[in-house]
């Protein structure tokens, strides 16, 4: 399968505004682990909220396997990992419910992440960071799942829990032949997990790529 | 913080005996409220009689609890009434968006921008007055303010991540609502729907005061001032003044209530 963005286009504020993303192009393969590496603010997190269909973009295409990603009902086959857990659970929700969000998760999976029974019985303001994005990932993990991105998923956990989490996450990404987008600051995480790693200017200038040929006559103008 | 949440725990206990005791007592002594009795009439408070007793010789105290009791089950079904009303209006302004949002915010600007008392007035008189009309006069005119802060409200939950995560975790929609806009709704929904209440109740008795409300062989508070005021200058100060403190003392609490409430349950308040 293939996860490709197709000269992305993005304004948060009505048109006329300045685009926040401009001509992005990306292609993701079953079974890579792509790193993304770019200073702050130049829309990272953007980019992979319209990867997972959070957003609809302003111009271009998110294509699944050459279908738009927008035509998926149910599970969305990319999910999202943000950087702030306790943005993406329920605050009134205790986990059991945030957990089984999307139906039974894999038991195998729960006692791979280290997911005690005792946590789903608290509200998420009950768990720390670490735990919480814990049971992000153990709700994401389904058999459905065919692309994760994670937007600096890791950056506020510990040194331990990190290792634990991206060994786990490796091994399930390789045995379901996932594809892995991970977008971060820290060149030693990607350099270490990622199959390849990509700067900004890798995905945003005119690509001459022949697969990509048609990005770079047709970027906007912008205002 | 505990304290405040004891008090108003306290409060809303007190209160809701309260007002189950003047419910009831209205409705066992609806019979005793319409007695007339010629050899007791004009009385001024005393004992057995502590309102005193109108020109017709019926127990003012009994009068007064049951247009009390009817006051409120009318408040109490209007306030629901106008709620409901509200939280679908204002959920489906916000969810669907569009034309349907500008229709609502329109609706609700158009009721707001016309006094509530002549929109009662002309809402019960079309309905053809009574238990009714003045029923739905009320509840027609009582939803707007609710119905903008669940617009908001429904509108910034939309944006939250959680519900976006929920949603692309493929949660269908009617769950979506279910487990996570209704818990998120329900303290503002609530708060608004008690303070409604002292409204509700305060317009029913204006509108049968005003003789386009209930009708006057009812015992309600609107009728007993409306009746009361001929007799005002004939020195009878009892049969309006504690029918009007009763009334008064009733929205008032209610009206405490509610503060106490939304003071308990908005987050800029609720760490004090």
């Amino acid at each position: 399968m293939t996860l490709e963005a197709r000269n992305l286009t993005f304004r948060y504020l009505r048109r006329g505004s300045p685009p926040v993303l401009e001509g992005v192009s990306l292609t993701l393969r079953s079974g890579e682990r792509v790193g993304l590496s770019a200073p702050s603010g130049r829309g990272k997190t953007t980019l992979c909220r319209l990867l997972a269909g959070w957003e609809r973009p302003g111009g271009g295409q998110v294509l699944l396997d050459g279908r738009p990603l927008s035509q998926y009902r149910g599970f969305c086959p990319v999910q999202l990992l943000l950087q702030h857990p306790e943005e993406a659970v329920d605050p009134l929700l205790k986990l059991r419910t945030a957990l089984y969000e999307a139906g039974p998760a894999d038991r195998a999976v729960l006692e791979g992440l280290g997911i005690q029974d005792s946590w789903l019985e608290r509200y998420p303001a009950e768990l720390s960071g670490g735990e919480l994005q814990r049971i992000c990932v153990g709700r994401t993990l389904r058999s459905e799942l065919k692309f994760l991105l994670c937007d600096e998923a890791s950056a506020m956990l510990d040194l331990v829990t990190q290792a634990r989490l991206w060994r786990f996450l490796l091994d399930y990404a390789q045995a379901r032949n996932l594809g892995l987008l991970i977008v971060s600051h820290d060149a030693a995480l990607l350099e270490r997990v990622c199959t390849r790693v990509l700067t900004w200017e890798d995905i945003t200038a005119p690509r001459p790529a022949p697969s990509c040929g048609d990005s770079a006559d047709s970027s906007q103008g912008g205002t | 913080m505990k304290n405040r949440r004891k008090s108003t725990l306290l409060l809303l206990i007190l209160a809701a005996l309260l007002l189950c005791t003047v419910v009831l007592s209205g409705a066992a002594l609806a019979r005793q409220a319409v007695e007339t009795d010629f050899t007791r009439k004009n009385l001024a408070p005393c004992v057995p009689f502590l309102f005193g007793t109108d020109w017709m010789g019926r127990d003012m105290l009994a009068r007064t609890l049951a247009g009390l009791s009817l006051s409120i089950r009318v408040g109490a079904l209007t306030a629901c009434v106008s709620a409901a009303i509200a939280l679908a209006l204002g959920t489906a302004s916000a969810a669907l968006g569009g034309w349907v949002d500008s229709l609502v915010s329109w609706l609700i600007d158009l009721v707001m921008g016309i006094p509530h008392i002549l929109l009662i007035l002309l809402v019960s008189l079309a309905c053809g007055r009574g238990l009714w009309g003045v029923t739905a006069g009320v509840a027609l005119t009582h939803w707007p303010s609710l119905a903008r802060l669940v617009r908001a409200e429904v509108l910034q939950l939309r944006q939250a991540p959680w519900l976006q995560a929920a949603r692309r975790l493929g949660t269908p929609p009617e769950r979506l609502a279910r487990n996570h806009l209704l818990p998120h709704l329900l303290p503002q929904l609530l708060t608004g729907l008690i303070l409604q209440f002292p409204h509700a109740i305060l317009h029913e008795a204006s509108v049968t005061f005003l003789g386009f409300g209930l009708p006057p062989d009812q015992p309600a508070i609107g009728v007993i001032l409306e009746e009361s005021m001929g007799y005002l200058a004939a020195g009878r100060w009892w049969l309006a003044l504690l029918p009007g403190l009763s009334l008064a003392a009733a929205v008032l609490l209610f009206a405490l209530i509610g503060e106490r409430l939304r003071l308990l349950l908005s987050p800029a308040t609720a760490q004090e």
